[in-house]
């Protein structure tokens, strides 16, 4: 599930950065109010344990194919939402930046996408069904349940996140239809994968596992603090998403056009002229467009052979840069 | 190989690359980053039927792969990470999207277009990630992070799971490999020892980061980790690398490139 940086446009990877920045803040702040030197060694290693373990193909019983485990979900049984959510982080930017698994740009929406949902969601379904004590039956429900729900919430969140960069001529519904149903297979793989491992530590070592012990985790998550984040999110997200509006009129144009036969209305006088020029000189997106962005297509020769012209003088040049740098130094 | 073993593989390669002692390897890695991102965000703000607009970004990848002396085969199989994703969403296009267009003189569907530019933003952005990561270790990525205020947790996380990623893919590798052996022509591992398998390390793990905590407990460690590097300095060609790659980018999204140069000939 990890977007590529070419599927996401820079607003939309923006305000996901900043959305995720305010999640990964508000961990930070729990992981220090803390105060357990501990849980940061704990921490890296469970980082590097999911980032091995993923790489383990367990097979699935009656099909061809394997799986692997839910990562956010297992930190988050055993670090608790912030340490899991910020070791995800961590998880996914090396794997971006070694693996090519996902993107620099996209980063903020993989983040989101992956992390956030797996571990503050994971989080509040885990301690729904640990209510009233800790058996082996919860830790599988719970794992399935959250596995399922967070992938199905990640998925969701991508679909709308492409379709607001405007990359696909995908409708919304076929998309959707395409990612949902498939993600939801893989969620019900991921958690029985996640409750075999976490059922074996419950039954090995019980107290390493979140809300083992209702005394040790008074840093619980609460769900009118999460419902706060993903509020103040939601309305990051509509506001940055909405300049890639729809490019169909708009109630308003529809019924210009049905009256007018035009969108837009033609003003004539010399305040119009005059707004209208400040306005084309300041506007950064004219149109929800960069600058410029209207350009011709460049499906010209003249293109073809221009292209060609400077993709040789970069050759030649760093050609006869390595041969001086080569002379220079024998 | 196995996806574990071609995983180590790949760091140590990576490894190898970033300790050459090369021009592109000295310049700052704040500069380095933020010529990254720059770029990515440029090129990926491209009009979708703008062809030569994003083609034209190739050049910056063209450029540091020659003049860094940089594989470009080895590159390409990261790419084949990126593509499948990519070429899902946009084969699409051509489907939903028929309005006619000319391309190099040749009428096609505008969706083709726009397909054809999504999988080479997808392809130029894995190259120019690729020219950073092969030139910049993990410690100056995350020394660059803490200049732009990164909080520390998440700069000593990176830095300890980068640490101990080898470390625990070895140790897979090596349990993987002995369940293998001991169940023959088995594809995967069974549903039976799901658990039993990972959970034991996964408890090795968790022994492994107390052990990791006293020793650096031993070792003076109080919650946060000095990343200043003193080999690490602002040269003036720094600044003049990172000037002019922006204003690069700049001209290349701004002006087609291309067809100024090809019109001169044409």
């Amino acid at each position: 599930m990890h977007m590529a940086d070419a599927l996401v446009a820079p607003a939309v990877a923006g305000t996901m950065y900043l959305c995720s920045t305010g999640a990964a803040t508000y961990s930070v702040k729990k992981v220090r109010d803390m105060a357990d030197p501990k849980k940061i060694p704990v921490m890296g290693i469970m980082g590097a344990f999911v980032f091995a373990t993923q790489m383990i193909n367990f097979t699935i019983p009656g099909t061809g194919s394997s799986g692997h485990l839910c990562g956010g979900m297992l930190l988050t049984a055993l670090l608790g939402p912030s340490g899991a959510f910020l070791t995800m982080i961590s998880v996914l930017l090396i794997q971006c930046l070694l693996f090519a698994d996902g993107g620099l740009l996209a980063l903020g929406c993989n983040v989101w996408n992956m992390a956030f949902y797996g571990c503050f969601v994971g989080a509040l379904i885990w301690q729904l069904f640990m209510k009233g004590g800790m058996t082996r039956g919860k830790i599988i429900a719970a794992s399935i349940v959250g596995s399922v729900v967070t992938l199905q919430m990640g998925a969701f969140s991508v679909v709308l996140e492409t379709l607001a960069s405007g990359i696909t001529e995908l409708p919304f519904s076929t998309f959707l239809l395409a990612m949902q149903p498939i993600h939801l297979a893989i969620g019900a793989v991921e958690g029985l994968i996640t409750a075999a491992v976490l059922s074996f530590v419950y039954s090995a070592r019980p107290e390493l596992l979140y809300c083992s012990d209702a005394s040790a985790n008074e840093n619980r998550l609460s769900v009118g603090k999460t419902l706060a984040i993903i509020g103040v999110c939601a309305a990051l997200i509509g506001g940055g998403l909405s300049l890639f509006a729809s490019s169909y009129p708009d109630g308003l144009e529809w019924s210009l056009e049905r009256v007018t036969g035009s969108t837009e209305l033609d003003a004539e006088g010399s305040i119009y002229e005059a707004a209208g020029s400040v306005q084309e000189t300041t506007s950064l997106l004219p149109d929800y467009a960069f600058k410029g962005s209207e350009s011709a297509v460049g499906t010209s020769f003249s293109g073809i052979v221009g292209g060609a012209v400077v993709a040789l003088v970069c050759i030649g040049g760093c050609t006869a840069f390595k041969f001086y740098k080569k002379v220079r130094t024998a | 190989m196995s996806k574990i073993s071609s995983a180590i593989t790949e760091i140590h390669r990576i490894e190898d690359l970033q300790k050459r002692d090369q021009w592109l390897n000295r310049i700052h890695p704040l500069v380095k980053l933020a010529c990254t991102c720059f770029y990515i965000v440029c090129l990926v703000s491209f009009n979708p039927y703008d062809i030569l607009g994003v083609l034209s970004m190739g050049l910056y990848p063209l450029i540091l792969f020659m003049a860094g002396d940089l594989s470009i085969t080895d590159c390409l199989r990261r790419v084949r990470i990126v593509l499948p994703l990519v070429c899902l969403i946009g084969i699409f296009n051509p489907i939903f999207d028929r309005a006619p267009m000319l391309l190099f003189g040749f009428a096609v569907r505008a969706g083709f277009v726009s397909m054809l530019t999504l999988i080479m933003k997808g392809v130029f952005a894995v190259l120019a990630s690729y020219v950073l990561i092969a030139s910049t270790s993990i410690e100056n990525i995350c020394y660059a992070l803490s200049i732009l205020h990164l909080p520390g947790i998440l700069i000593t996380e990176t830095l300890l799971i980068y640490r101990y990623v080898g470390l625990l893919l070895a140790e897979t590798e090596r349990i993987t490999q002995a369940y293998s052996l001991r169940a023959p022509g088995q594809k995967g591992v069974h549903f039976k020892v799901w658990g039993s398998l990972a959970g034991q390390l996964l408890l090795r793990s968790m022994d492994r980061a107390n052990d990791v905590f006293d020793s650096m407990s031993l070792r003076g460690y109080s919650s946060d980790f000095r990343y200043l590097k003193s080999d690490i300095r602002w040269r003036a060609f720094d600044l003049l690398y990172l000037a002019v790659w922006c204003c690069a980018f700049l001209f290349l999204r701004n002006f087609p490139l291309f067809e100024m140069v090809g019109s001169l000939f044409v």
